[in-house]
């Protein structure tokens, strides 16, 4: 029997790419608050996001990968997460970490190469950004393990992208949600790409939900760039997680509209032709276009939040580009709760270094 | 997969051409003549076909020979590492990139509980011809993970060889060396200095020995030893000191494991003072190797004690304070003018 036959993934879709309702929408539907915060949010993210490259792009911020046509599944996931649940976010969730509260001067500061941005009290107990790929959902297993131990109702949530599939570490973190059913949202951002390898080429499964299945998880696929969709399916698996009911696996299917990174150039490997096409799925246009449809929101309204958007970002990108150099000292006083003696004298050493050579470090 | 793109190019090498290229042009072409020189050279990695690496060593090359013979694979270095052991066993010569030093790790365990034991546990039965190459090091305001120097972590393990080219000429005979070694080989390139600098490089470029030290400058009163990037600065620093009157001799080690000790130690008696330099971490790295070596074999020649320049014993600062963390000329001279008036 082939793959597909066997293991049925189901698929969840509520909005066409136009954004007109395909099929009766859930009744948290009719209350437009909802959708208008999601609207809004990712306009304000992608926003924020175009700066972030912007500064990239003169000289002001490192290397940063764009979330751009992705907004939904990190805005959607991260709304309908308590504050008390565990975040454990990769690097492409510049719109989920904004909607966890975080300062978008923060995470300029990270990508900014400077630690602080990981540093702050509104990080809570949420993970840093994850960089060596898939190492996280180990963590989202541990953490939720602890939650578990504790009796505590809260969930973990973890983010990767589809190139993250394929490594060990997804698959052993699966394994044990589901052989201790633990309390974890595992989030497949699957925008089609991993760097130049497309998913075609990526994984030989039909699906990458239904490695799940294989698990013994709740596995789903969800359109993700369809906020309606989204949140039916995240709220669902956030409910099982906090009722002690296990995993589940949501596949988002999304596109990277952007580059992987600033430091890439997609073009030497993309059609543009597939570009073109990807922007017609992409989820801001398809809820505005929704919210339009039902008298939800106007030329006025939309005038207003591209003002506080740019407002906002002004005030974060000013904080950020205004961040002090850290003291040399910070360097290294964070390795050991208690310092060393040896690294005390190396400490000593730079502090001199820097003052003998007036040296400071990269402006930002 | 389907290899038909191999059967249209031409694979042939214009031998006699000399070119002017940049390291990483220079990695690329010894890919590539060792690719066309024998049928058994195979590319793996993450994003080295069509994109050619994400610092283009591997550019052009699934063009010319093939996706048999060039293979993006899945992200996971466990497995690149894995059936990089699976086919050398089987007499292919695979060389394998992993993207950045700092997702080797994941590689280790193949490495060290595999590749570098297969022929010792099978008394030769089965042997691990293989390649794995990663860019490494810090200086290119680089996101974190991606500016580290673990060539200690790998030069620990028996069994391994580790290779590190700090110019375009030494990159390519480094690199057919290593591809043409029966064993693995760890080939470090550092990237800060991927294009540095131009030399000629051709098919006539020289193989060079996997265990030999590089004299780059000879001289009488003090001994730098140094690799990888930090050659650069141990360059500048060696012709500033030659300007105030001394007179340096500068060591690229090159091949860190196995370590030729002879060159190092010929150097050393005859200066008496050495300064030891590098990007890594100062403990429990290549340099006290090195220091304990001399310690050892040389401790009635040596004039001053040795002395090490090296990154501090701390997490690879991320890029916006990593200048701290380097080590620059002036640490270098001042190591070395101590060393030079120790009495
Ligand atoms: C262990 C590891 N290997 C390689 C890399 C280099 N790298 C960074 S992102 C990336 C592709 C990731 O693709 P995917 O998981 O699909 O996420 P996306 O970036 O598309 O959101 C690679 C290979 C890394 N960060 N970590
Ligand atoms: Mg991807």
């Amino acid at each position: 029997m082939k793959a597909k036959e066997y293991c049925h993934i189901p698929y969840i879709r509520y909005l066409s790419d136009e954004g007109e309702a395909l099929h009766r929408l859930p009744a948290w539907t009719e209350n437009s608050d909802v959708l208008v915060d999601y609207y809004r949010s990712m306009v304000i993210a992608r926003a924020g996001d175009a700066k972030a490259v912007a500064l990239q792009r003169t000289g002001q911020m490192g290397t940063y990968p764009s979330a751009l046509g992705q907004e939904a599944i990190s805005t959607v996931c991260c709304s309908l997460l308590e504050k008390e649940d565990v975040l454990i976010p990769y690097y492409r969730d510049l719109p989920g970490l904004m909607k966890r509260g975080i300062p978008l001067s923060d995470v300029l500061l990270y990508w900014g190469g400077d630690e602080r941005g990981s540093a702050s009290e509104a990080w809570g107990k949420d993970f840093p950004n994850c960089v060596p790929i898939a190492t996280q959902a180990g963590h989202a297993a541990g953490v939720a393990t602890a939650l578990k131990v504790r009796h505590q109702h809260q969930v973990a949530m973890v983010s990767m992208g589809d190139g993250a599939t394929s490594k060990g570490d997804f698959t052993e973190a699966l394994n044990l949600a589901g052989v201790w059913q633990l309390p974890i949202v595992f989030i497949i951002n699957n925008n089609q790409w991993a760097i130049s390898v497309p998913r075609k080429i990526q994984s030989g499964a039909p699906t990458l939900a239904q490695k799940g299945v294989s698990a013994g998880l709740t596995s789903i696929q969800v359109d993700g760039n369809d906020v309606i969709a989204l949140h039916e399916a995240v709220n669902a698996a956030i409910k099982q997680a906090r009722s002690g009911k296990g995993a589940t696996v949501i596949e988002a299917i999304t596109y990277r509209l952007g580059d992987h990174t600033t430091a890439d150039d997609a073009s030497r490997y993309r059609e543009s032709e597939e570009l073109q096409e990807a922007w017609g799925r992409e989820p801001i246009k398809r809820l505005r276009n929704f919210l339009y449809q039902r008298g939800l929101w106007n030329e006025e309204k939309e005038q207003a939040l591209q003002k506080e958007a740019a407002a906002l970002i002004d005030k974060e990108v000013k904080r950020y580009l205004n961040t002090p150099l850290p003291e040399i000292s910070d360097l290294f006083d964070h390795h050991y709760a208690q310092m060393p003696a040896q690294l005390e004298k190396q400490k000593q050493h730079a502090i001199a270094k820097a003052e003998a050579m007036n040296m400071g470090g990269v402006h930002s | 997969m389907n290899s038909s793109v191999s059967e249209t190019v031409d694979q042939s090498i214009p031998k006699e051409v000399s070119e002017k290229l940049t390291m990483v042009e220079a990695v690329n072409l010894a890919l590539d003549h060792a690719m066309a020189d024998d049928q058994d050279v195979v590319l793996l990695g993450e994003d080295i076909g069509v994109n050619g690496g994400v610092f283009r060593a591997t550019q052009g090359l699934r063009d010319k020979y093939g996706l048999k013979r060039v293979m993006d694979t899945p992200l996971a270095e466990t497995l690149i590492a894995g059936i990089s052991v699976g086919m050398a066993t089987q007499g292919l010569k695979p060389v394998a990139e992993i993207q950045f030093m700092g997702f080797i790790f994941p590689a280790m365990e193949q490495l060290i509980c595999h590749a570098a034991r297969m022929r010792n546990r099978t008394r030769g039965r089965l042997t691990c011809p293989m390649v794995l190459r990663a860019p490494f090091g810090g200086g290119i305001h680089a996101p974190e993970h991606h500016s580290e120097s673990t060539e200690a972590l790998l030069a620990h393990i028996p069994g391994l060889r580790v290779v590190m080219p700090s110019s375009p000429v030494r990159a390519y005979g480094l690199l057919r060396a290593a591809i043409n070694d029966p064993d693995p080989v760890i080939f470090l390139e550092p990237k800060r200095i991927y294009r540095a600098v131009k030399q000629d490089v051709s098919y006539d470029t020289a193989i060079l020995p996997l265990d030999k030290c590089f004299t780059l400058k000879q001289g009488n009163d003090v001994t730098l030893i140094s690799w990888g990037a930090a050659v650069k600065e141990t360059m500048e620093a060696a012709n500033t000191l030659q300007e105030y009157g001394a007179s340096v001799e500068v060591i690229d080690v090159a091949t860190i494991k196995p370590l030729d000790m002879e060159t190092i130690l010929t150097s050393v008696r005859k200066t008496g003072r050495c300064v030891i330099i590098h990007e890594a971490c100062k403990s429990f790295g290549v340099g006290a190797e090195i220091s304990a070596a001399l310690a050892e074999e040389a401790l009635t020649d040596l004039k001053a004690p040795v002395e090490r320049v090296t990154g501090y014993d701390i997490t690879m600062p991320y890029y916006r304070m990593e200048d701290h963390y380097l080590p620059k000329p002036d640490d270098i001279i001042k190591a070395a003018l101590k060393t030079l008036s120790f009495h």
